[in-house]
């Protein structure tokens, strides 16, 4: 008997109401989070062991159309996508208790209720076992997340708010779209590794079109420029909503959409004969590098994140863009190590404005004295964002990397290592005023910010550097994303 | 040509009384004689329907010995008649509610005529 | 044998007896009215039920008044299409009278007054009850006629000006009935029978004739304008703001639909859709005006500063994905159009009832006005106002989701890319009205002057809530299981010969 896949994303839901319930009594709302996160987690591990015995657990409840049920399947992709996002969300728990609790913000109970809701639609997102499922979970995540971005509810939040929902509905309507040419076209929603079936029949014209829509619709939650507006605007959020919805959960979801379609809805070949890669694999080049040079220009510290994020977004789409076994394994295994190092950033940004009440860049002179462990942390995720050994943003590029060889993409690989240059280029200097320049203001109090934001961001610095020296520890990142490539590319591109 | 004209001169008659009715319920400004455009729509409809029942020679649908059941050409479909009766009883109510509206709106805005009555519904702000 | 076999016309003789009863127990006293308004209305719903049971199990069921066989006779039948509407507009306005008690006693404060009120409801849902299960044209006319006297009649118990809205409705219902009635001559001479499937027999040996097209186009016509077909809906706006709340929740999320169902009837039943969509082009000009109203009806809304109105000009709109449904006039926009006539009146009596508790507790539901006291202090009805609007955005798993999603699968199979331009697009404006509400009800301040009135301000009562709450609910719950329903209920109901 093994796990139904319903149970991890009931467990959010459920714990959503208990919040929304015990919304005055602090603690006990806090509890329930940190309850929920951890059992979640524990149940999507125990979806790990038959994913990799390629026997995925699977749960069909009903119908939601005619012939296309609401069915989960938990297959490597969707458990390396679940494990990270439930995983992360432990930490983020703590971390946000910490920073809500250490800047005494308003309406925490809506905070946490909406946070439980967007875990349990990214792991729906991560096992759907079709198209209409996934659509259903997408959709709710958009919602879910609104009232994390207008957390403020000052007029920049509304009108972030509005502008993340003007892109996120819109490519939400677009994907349904999307899905009912499929539905009509193939006459099957089911994700399929190879690509669905019955979509090689169908016309030239309606394929480009079909990846037009889905490029589309899955490319604002990826953030692929020119649909990557929203981001940056919505860092107004709290910063652990930045951190693991805007560099895990939400963002992910899109590139998780984009190696659904390529691998799952397409199909490689059918992407290859069509020439789709290369239109991917052309957008997905254009935002690194602008994504790295508008990064440059950002004095906030957390939208020069943002841009870092949406660079690093795109090179998980490119990994998929490239059609090779390898390349897609290591796009796989960026979203999982992307995630660790840019959590570890966001946090650090989070604990320097509760500790400091600094966002900018120009203002984080000397912070390294004060802040050394943050600062510590800080210092590992940068390391490992450029691409430097030994931590794991090294192991994902250098897969990226081969698969780009294996394809015989060679201007891939220079853009790879370009944007490695790019990234030291935008992130050491931060590294340089921090620990090398005096401090400009007289600080009160001592020390670094509370234990409640400080071991989180330091967890995560560890857990970049553990899965860098041993990638396929505990999550089984590694063969989970091994797994996931032979799946889709079984019968050879 | 003329025939065709010549020979449904009936119909020709009732359209136009339509076409009155119908002038008179969307451009007339004054509501009562909205009201009465509605009745002449009303009864142009019902004697359109009669019309479509006239048969010369031949007499109302009541067994005459004289005749006999042999051949039914030589009665009148009652039919219509039958439906007319209720449309007019239909007309004639909802004749009853249309004058009812119209006696409220003038006790409230001592106004029949629909431009007075825009004007001084703009004061009123809307619904309460 | 026995009364079951009288089904068809059960809710009916339910209904009309009960609306004579009432101001009779009125003089008894005046709590009775509303007693037996809700008794009746639920009877009726509850019988609905077994109704459909009936269907679905045994096919369509026939009654003949008076034991008079058609095309003699009166038929009454009820099938999948009609059992199914049926059910729905029984059990809307089954909640719509359970809630309205609080609101018809405040809304129409003189006394006696809401005797007669409840007495004029039950006759219009008897009327629509007619109309849905009747099997004869003319028999539908007079159905028609009882259930537009009673709905002027519950427009014009509204504020001061709902007696010109009622009016300005009288007028244009009255127009679209003769439309009509002069088609249904037309089609009577031509055909010499009032009966539908007597009609559908004999309409082989006439098509091409061209007095049947006019009266085909004519009866369209008149129950476009009773369905609010754009550009035949200016009648609905002033309609819908004026009359009181409860009125309003009664007659928008079923009245039009009504007119719909004919429409249905008309165009896939009596005649072969074949007929409907080539012969004459008149499903593909509902649709493509339907498509024209969509938008229209949506940008409209955004322009409302009054919720009521914006909620109506909205139900121009959504009246547009019902005719868009006609319009395609193949299975799935058909499965579509009949869903979405069930989608929008949970959503819509929701939407309206508490649009009505705004205006008990705050006093106007002005949008501009809207903020945060209405979150605060009324908790309830604003998350079930939230997820009405986000439901007719059309996210899913709510149900205007599903509605969209067989009318985009229709227009795929019709290659139809200008109609799933509009579903898509109208999705996205329909978000911006909705959230430029939400928007104020959760996020705008109350003004510091206002904290006395605020403290005033407290939830509907829980007669008011539970019928909303259950609305709510059934939006989430119907959602998720519609292919229950499709493959049910509908599929059975796709007219034959529709692919």
């Amino acid at each position: 008997m093994t796990m139904s896949p319903f149970a991890p994303i009931l467990v959010s839901l459920a714990a959503a109401v208990l919040i929304l319930a015990s919304g005055r009594r602090a603690n006990l709302r806090e509890a329930w989070t940190l309850a929920a996160a951890a059992a979640k987690f524990l149940l999507v591990l125990a979806l790990l062991p038959p994913a990799l015995a390629g026997r995925p657990a699977e749960a069909v409840l009903f119908e939601l159309s005619p012939g296309v049920r609401f069915a989960l399947r938990a297959d490597a992709l969707g458990v390396s996508f679940a494990l990270l996002s439930s995983g992360l969300w432990i930490l983020t728990s703590v971390y946000s208790i910490g920073y809500m609790r250490g800047l005494k913000e308003h309406k925490q109970t809506r905070y946490f209720a909406s946070f439980a809701v967007c875990l349990s639609s990214a792991v729906g997102i991560a096992l759907s076992a079709n198209l209409l499922t996934f659509i259903v979970f997408y959709e709710i995540l958009t919602i879910a997340t609104y009232p994390l971005v207008i957390h403020k509810e000052a007029p920049a939040a509304v009108r972030a708010g509005r502008k993340y929902l003007a892109y996120t509905l819109t490519a939400g309507v677009v994907l349904i779209a999307a899905a009912a040419i499929v539905w009509r076209a193939a006459g099957s929603l089911e994700f399929t590794a190879g690509g669905i079936g019955g979509l090689a029949g169908a016309g030239a014209g309606t394929i480009k079109a079909l990846f037009v829509l889905f490029l589309a619709g899955v490319g604002v939650k990826a953030s692929v420029m020119p649909l990557h507006g929203w981001l940056p605007t919505a860092m107004i959020a709290p910063t652990p909503v930045s951190a693991l919805l805007h560099a895990v959960a939400v963002v992910k979801a899109g590139v998780f959409g984009a190696l659904r379609v390529v691998g799952f809805v397409f199909g490689p070949r059918l992407m290859a004969d069509h020439g789709l890669n290369m239109v991917l694999a052309v957008f997905a080049g254009a935002t690194i590098v602008l994504a790295s040079l508008l990064a440059f220009k950002q004095d906030n510290l957390k939208r020069r994140l943002a841009y870092s994020t949406v660079g690093h977004l795109s090179y998980i789409v490119l990994g998929a863009a490239l059609l090779a076994p390898t390349a897609y394994a290591g796009a796989v295994l960026h979203m999982a190590f992307h995630a660790t190092m840019k959590i570890t950033l966001f946090f650090c940004a989070g604990a320097i404005y509760v500790r400091l009440h600094r966002e900018n860049i120009s203002q984080l002179d000397g912070v390294g004295r004060i802040m050394p462990w943050t600062m510590g942390a800080f210092a590992l995720g940068a390391v490992g964002l450029a691409g430097l050994p030994p931590l794991d943003g090294f192991i994902s590029k250098w897969y990226l990397g081969l698969g780009a060889a294996e394809a015989g993409r060679t201007a891939a690989i220079l853009l790879l290592v370009g944007s490695g240059l790019l990234n030291a280029g935008y992130f050491f200097p931060i590294l340089q005023r921090a620990f090398f320049r005096p401090a400009k203001e007289k600080v009160e109090g001592k020390g670094d910010a509370s234990p409640l934001l400080v071991v989180p961001l330091a967890a995560t610095a560890a857990l970049s550097l553990i899965l860098g020296l041993w990638p396929d520890l505990g999550a089984r990142f590694m063969t989970l994303a091994k797994t996931a490539a032979a799946a889709v590319f079984g019968g050879g591109p | 040509m003329s025939e065709f004209l010549l020979g449904h001169y009936g119909y020709w008659l009732v359209f136009v009384l339509m076409a009155l009715g119908l002038y008179g319920m969307v451009v007339k400004r004054n509501l009562v004689k909205k009201l009465i455009g509605m009745a002449v729509l009303q009864v142009a409809i019902i004697m359109f329907y009669v019309s479509t029942a006239v048969k010369w020679e031949a007499t109302i649908p009541i067994l005459d010995p004289a005749l006999g059941a042999s051949d039914p050409a030589r009665y009148i479909s009652p039919l219509q008649h039958c439906l007319m009766l209720t449309a007019i009883v239909v007309g004639v109510a909802t004749s009853g509610v249309g004058y009812a509206l119209v006696v409220t709106i003038w006790n409230r805005y001592k106004t029949l005529d629909e431009g007075e009555l825009l004007e001084r519904m703009k004061d009123d702000g809307d619904s309460e | 044998m026995g009364i079951l076999n009288n089904s068809p016309a059960l809710p009916v003789l339910i209904l009309l007896p009960a609306a004579i009863l009432i101001p009779l127990a009125g003089l008894v006293r005046e709590r009775l009215a509303y007693h037996l308004a809700v008794l009746s209305t639920g009877l009726a719903a509850a019988v609905s039920a077994l109704n459909l049971a009936k269907v679905l199990e045994g096919g369509a069921i026939h009654y003949w008044l008076g034991g008079w066989f058609p095309p003699i006779g009166i038929e009454y039948v009820l099938d999948h299409l009609s059992a199914f509407i049926v059910l729905v507009v029984n059990v809307i306005a089954f909640l719509v009278i359970l809630h309205s008690r609080v609101l018809v006693a405040r809304e129409i404060p003189a006394p006696g007054k809401h005797v007669p009120y409840y007495a004029v409801a039950l006759l219009m849902l008897c009327g629509f009850n007619g109309i849905l299960v009747t099997g004869d044209f003319f028999n539908l006319y007079v159905w028609l006629e009882i259930s537009s006297l009673a709905l002027y009649g519950l427009v014009a118990v509204g504020g001061k000006k709902s007696a010109v809205a009622a009016f300005r409705y009288l007028i244009m219902g009255t127009i679209g009935a003769s439309f009509y009635l002069i088609g249904l001559a037309f089609l009577f001479t031509s055909t010499g029978t009032l009966n539908m499937a007597d009609m559908k027999a004999v309409f082989p040996h006439i098509a091409g004739q061209p007095a049947a097209a006019v009266g085909l186009v004519l009866m369209v016509v008149g129950f476009g304008l009773k369905m609010a077909l754009f550009p035949l809906h200016g009648w609905l706006p002033d309609a819908y703001t004026q009359a009181p709340s409860s009125s309003s929740a009664l007659i928008a999320p079923v009245g039009t639909k009504v007119a719909a169902y004919v429409l249905f009837r008309l165009l896939f039943f009596v005649f072969v859709p074949e007929e409907a969509g080539r012969g004459l082009p008149v499903a593909q000009a509902v649709g493509w005006l339907s498509a024209a109203g969509i938008i229209f009806g949506s940008v409209m809304a955004i322009a409302q500063k009054e919720m009521k109105r914006m909620l109506a000009y909205s139900s121009i709109a959504q009246i547009g994905y019902i005719g868009l449904g006609i319009g395609l006039a193949n299975s799935f926009g058909f499965i579509g159009a009949v869903l979405h006539v069930m989608n929008h009146a949970v959503m819509k009596a929701l939407l309206f009832l508490t649009a009505g508790h705004f205006r008990m507790r705050l006093g106007h539901s002005r949008i501009p006005e809207l903020d945060e006291t209405a979150r605060r202090r009324m908790p309830w009805t604003t998350a079930a106002f939230s997820v009405g609007a986000l439901s007719m955005v059309g996210l899913p798993p709510a149900v205007g989701f599903f509605s969209k999603w067989y009318l985009a699968l229709g227009t795929i199979d019709r290659s139809n890319w200008i109609f799933l331009g509009v579903i898509l697009a109208s999705s996205l404006l329909n978000a911006v009205y909705f959230f430029r509400v939400i928007e104020r009800l959760y996020l705008v301040k109350s003004g510091p002057k206002d904290g006395e009135s605020e403290s005033a301000v407290s939830e509907a009562p829980a007669s008011m809530l539970l019928p909303v709450l259950l609305l709510a609910a059934a939006i989430i719950v119907l959602g998720l299981l519609n292919a229950f329903v499709v493959k049910g209920v509908l599929q059975a109901a796709v007219p034959p010969g529709m692919t």
